[in-house]
């Protein structure tokens, strides 16, 4: 048996927008364009990116709700209930109109009719892993807070005993020390029933913590992908460094120099010809007028970019951001 | 502000009953509301215990009496009492009201419901016929129906049910393109849920609120409506006490007695907008976002 | 002291509720000095909004009671004055950033129009002159074709240009006292970073006192001159940032920066703090913390005042650090 769960081979997803009067598309929002990815069993794969990279439409590819407009994706998991997914706001992904008992039960129930005493103890059992009390069943969502609520979306997730579950920032809407009960509670459960994670993330200290393996996304496209020491710990894409430089963190307070200029991403509508973080790249040189492929790091086979000038050794990052920055 | 708004949020229908009776002591129309309401239900409900005369009991010795001891609100022109056949003629109006609301708000949630959850050509199609149902105004359609199905109380209620279900279509498709947005409904897909679990276990619960709010508000217009059709003759018949098909015979004595049509047009009034200020009331408490803000 | 911008002196706010009053804030003291950058940090439930909002008297009216507290905004007593007083502060010396950058700004007009009328009202500018302040203020944020977004929509620019036009609204008049809520939490980090560098930039130019409301402990480490920890309406720890970050003295700030994932090892548990925050319709009349913290003794069950521990206005209120004192 393979350890590879999940395949994506150059995923490409478009949305047509407005139509003209013969009912074809005016054009297209090209949400991912050219994704290549493998999930490893047990493991856990990180997902960063900002707003606009296409993590979401990702997520809905992975839980195969949505079909690649082109490229191929193939999954292991069962279609039925292998894969599943805890959401980012713990309000909006539960029922308020269920007593949770139903709401950690329903991928069962939906599924095959099932008595209510058994559902009950499905729901108890799983409450326990979860870390929840017995005596709370019969309670409503909105008794519950945030921290809790999650508890209950990941026993959801568990309910239907999947082989992966999507984690789409789970816990940057909770309580830093409510995320830390949480993120202890995913560690143990994948340790106790080896299920891979998908963890869709902002937040580079929370990945760099949990996950193995981690794809930094930009513009619907991976920009750099591999173990997690190796990319946030020596990354190669200007826009992983970026990225990491401009999280803030406990440390020395940062410099408050001179203030980025361009931060808006190219419109996904037109996408641009040459290498997509062109304009904002203080790197940029001829050779990124076309377009960049996923190419090995250094001798590393499992480190890859999506820069030419990082591949071929052309990119000394540290003497570049001497130049760059003042 | 969100900090401290969060402690006390009971939310929707699971209900609270402390939470509901605190909301409605606090809004003084809707205590007004529920108040008016509760007395005219127990009075009609029970009316043989309320009643003073047999409402359909002819006493041509005492026609258009005026309001008495004996006869609280006067008596009509074959001497019936008045107040009594209103306590029993709003148990006509009252029905219809109810019977319209649960057939017009049935159907039409589940239509709707139905129409924003598959989407596509059937949703359109669904919803252009109804587009073409409220293009015409629906006194005139109520007419044209009451008036096909024959003169009776229940053709005109089934002529205003009728009319009445495209609004509630309109209103349970809005809501639930709302709430199809959810998280919860895209964790049901992820699970591949069917529909009509999906329908059943999501989206009905969750867009009752708004439609119980309209079914309320509808309660009052339906009351006042079938009183019209009565009034004009394609509701209820003679003998049958209604406020309508009441205030109808009324009219020809309005000049000289006077508490003929004002007591059943009183008790119209009274009970529509009793019912209106509660439907306001209760979309207060179902959606206290709005009132906070 | 005399040269406060805002000083906040035993703050006491209850909200009215169905369960019982909510005790949101129980004597609060904050002071923001001339040019200073103060932050507010703690969790959900903490009441850092509530008490900004206080001070600027944006609570809605009704809606709160203030049984207690004095404060002082440019040296007039807030309970002195009249609502239209208030109003021409708020305008002129006193300006604001929320976390929504689209709900701040009139979707039907186009930002051109409103940062004129905006300069037009609390400015002698008019006319020209005042669309030429608009330009300089949008070009001090970074916004090259500042010309072209004065033309446009607010629902035509990423969230990030909308929050840098706010900040330049926000010191169209030079304002003495500037509160940002939350300021960049709704933002990618990159785009947070280059909002961050601004606000500080033209903070420090103009002499201006920011009072910083987040959640974020590490943001506020990096951009906050000062700070104050708050949990469940009360502030239990502040100082220098840092002092009180860098070395916390209340074993909450010390569980709260011990649970971030960023020191933690990958496959070690994260310390996390167990528990929730105490009801505040019923507010313990101890220490906060008491039932939540690990190092509590028997003296926690009384409420430990805020006291000094060392210079720069270092404070922290808890019995074991006055325990150590003595």
């Amino acid at each position: 048996m393979s350890n590879h769960v999940m395949q994506l081979n150059d995923v490409h997803v478009r949305f047509p927008i407005g139509a003209n009067w013969l009912g074809r598309p005016k054009g297209f929002v090209h949400a991912l364009n050219g994704v290549d990815l493998t999930v490893r069993r047990g493991k856990t794969l990180g997902i960063v990116g900002e707003s606009g990279c296409g993590k979401s439409t990702l997520a809905q590819v992975l839980m195969g709700i949505l079909n690649p407009t082109e490229g191929r994706f193939s999954s292991t998991a069962d279609k039925e209930a292998g894969v599943q997914i805890v959401f980012q706001d713990p309000q909006s992904s539960l029922n308020a109109r269920m007593p949770i008992w139903r709401v950690i039960t329903e991928p069962v129930f939906a599924r095959k009719r099932t008595s209510v005493a058994e559902l009950r103890n499905i729901a108890v059992e799983l409450a326990r892993q979860v870390g929840l009390r017995e005596e709370v069943l019969d309670r409503h969502p909105h008794e519950f807070s945030g921290g809790q609520r999650q508890r209950i979306a990941i026993a959801r997730a568990l309910s239907s005993d999947p082989d992966i579950i999507v984690l789409d920032e789970p816990t940057s809407a909770l309580d830093i020390s409510i995320q830390a009960q949480i993120l202890n509670l995913l560690t143990e459960l994948q340790q106790a029933r080896g299920i891979t994670y998908i963890f869709i993330s902002h937040d580079i200290s929370v990945v760099r913590y949990l996950c193995d393996e981690v794809a930094v996304m930009y513009l619907g496209q991976v920009v750099e992908k591999g173990p997690v020491e190796d990319v946030l710990g020596a990354p190669q894409h200007p826009y992983t460094s970026l990225l990491l430089e401009s999280v803030p963190t406990m440390g020395v307070a940062g410099d408050f120099g001179q203030p980025l200029t361009n931060t808006d991403l190219p419109s996904n509508r037109n996408l641009p010809p040459h290498c997509y973080f062109l304009d904002r790249c203080t790197f940029a040189g001829s050779e990124c007028r076309q377009a960049q492929s996923l190419s090995p790091v250094g001798g590393e086979k499992d480190h890859v970019a999506r820069c030419v000038r990082a591949t071929s050794g052309d990119l000394n990052m540290r003497e570049g951001k001497e130049n760059g920055a003042c | 502000m969100s900090d401290a708004a969060q402690t006390s949020k009971p939310r929707g229908l699971n209900i609270n009953w402390r939470y509901i009776w605190y909301q409605i002591s606090r809004s003084p129309l809707m205590m007004i509301g529920s108040s008016i309401i509760a007395i005219v239900l127990i009075l009609v409900i029970f009316a043989p215990l309320f009643a003073t005369h047999d409402p359909n009991a002819i006493s041509l010795r005492e026609r258009l009496a005026p309001p008495s001891w004996d006869h609280f609100f006067g008596t009509d022109e074959v001497g019936r009492d008045l107040y009594s056949r209103i306590l029993y003629g709003g148990q006509q109006s009252i029905a219809v009201g109810f019977f319209v609301v649960v057939l017009a708000g049935g159907i039409g949630t589940l239509l709707g419901a139905f129409s924003g959850l598959v989407g596509g050509r059937l949703d359109t199609a669904i919803m252009r016929l109804m587009d073409v149902v409220l293009s015409v105004p629906s006194l005139v359609l109520v007419l044209a129906l009451a008036a096909a199905l024959g003169p009776s109380l229940q053709n005109a209620a089934l002529a205003i049910a009728i009319v009445r279900i495209p609004f509630y279509v309109r209103l349970a498709r809005g809501q639930t393109l709302l709430v199809r947005e959810m998280a919860y409904v895209t964790a049901a897909e992820t699970f591949h849920a069917k529909k009509r679990h999906i329908l059943r276990w999501h989206i009905l619960p969750n867009i009752m609120s708004p439609i119980l709010v309209q079914t309320t508000l509808d309660l009052g217009n339906t009351i006042l409506l079938a009183s019209a059709l009565s009034f004009i003759g394609l509701g209820a018949q003679q003998p049958t006490a209604e406020w309508g098909a009441m205030v109808a015979t009324g009219r020809n004595y309005i000049l000289d007695q006077w508490w003929y049509s004002a007591f059943p047009g009183f008790a119209i009034l009274i009970t529509a907008t009793a019912f209106n200020l509660f439907g306001d009331g209760l979309r207060d408490i179902l959606d206290p976002k709005q009132k906070a803000r | 002291m005399s040269d406060a911008v805002l000083q906040i002196e035993g703050l006491e706010i209850q909200f009215p509720g169905f369960a019982g009053a909510v005790h949101a804030v129980s004597g609060v003291d904050i002071e923001v000095g001339a040019g200073e950058i103060v932050g507010i940090v703690g969790e959900s439930g903490s009441a850092k909004s509530v008490t900004a909002m206080s001070a600027l008297r944006l609570l809605p009216k009704g809606a709160f009671d203030m049984p207690s507290g004095k404060i002082t905004l440019l040296g007039k007593d807030l309970a002195t004055i009249t609502e239209t007083e208030m109003n021409e502060m708020r305008g002129r010396d006193v300006a604001m950033i929320f976390q929504e950058p689209q709900t701040a700004l009139n979707p039907t007009k186009k930002i051109g129009k409103q940062m004129i009328k905006v300069i037009e009202l609390h400015t002698e500018l008019k006319g020209k002159a005042a669309k030429d302040h608009a330009l300089s203020l949008l070009r001090d944020m970074r916004i090259n074709d500042a010309e072209e977004i004065l033309d446009r929509y607010p629902f035509e620019l990423s969230g990030g240009m909308r929050q840098r036009i706010l900040i330049g609204m926000a010191f169209a008049c030079s304002p003495r006292l500037l509160v940002a809520d939350e300021p960049t939490t709704a933002l990618d980090v990159t785009v947070q970073r280059q909002v961050l560098q601004l606000l500080h930039h033209k903070a420090r130019q103009t002499g201006a006192s920011v009072l910083f409301i987040s959640h974020d402990l590490a943001v506020v480490n990096q951009f906050c001159d000062r700070v104050y920890v708050m949990y469940a309406g009360r502030v239990i720890e502040s100082g220098k940032t840092a002092d009180a970050l860098g070395s916390p003295a209340h074993p909450y700030t010390q569980a709260l920066i011990e649970a971030l994932p960023e020191h933690a090892k990958k496959g070690e548990a994260l310390s996390s703090i167990d528990g929730t925050v105490p009801n505040l319709v019923k507010p313990p009349t101890g220490c906060a913390f008491e039932a939540r913290c690990t190092k509590s003794i028997e003296k926690c069950i009384q409420r430990p005042a805020l006291k000094p521990i060392a210079a720069d206005k270092r404070q922290v209120a808890c019995w074991l650090k006055e325990a150590q004192n003595v």
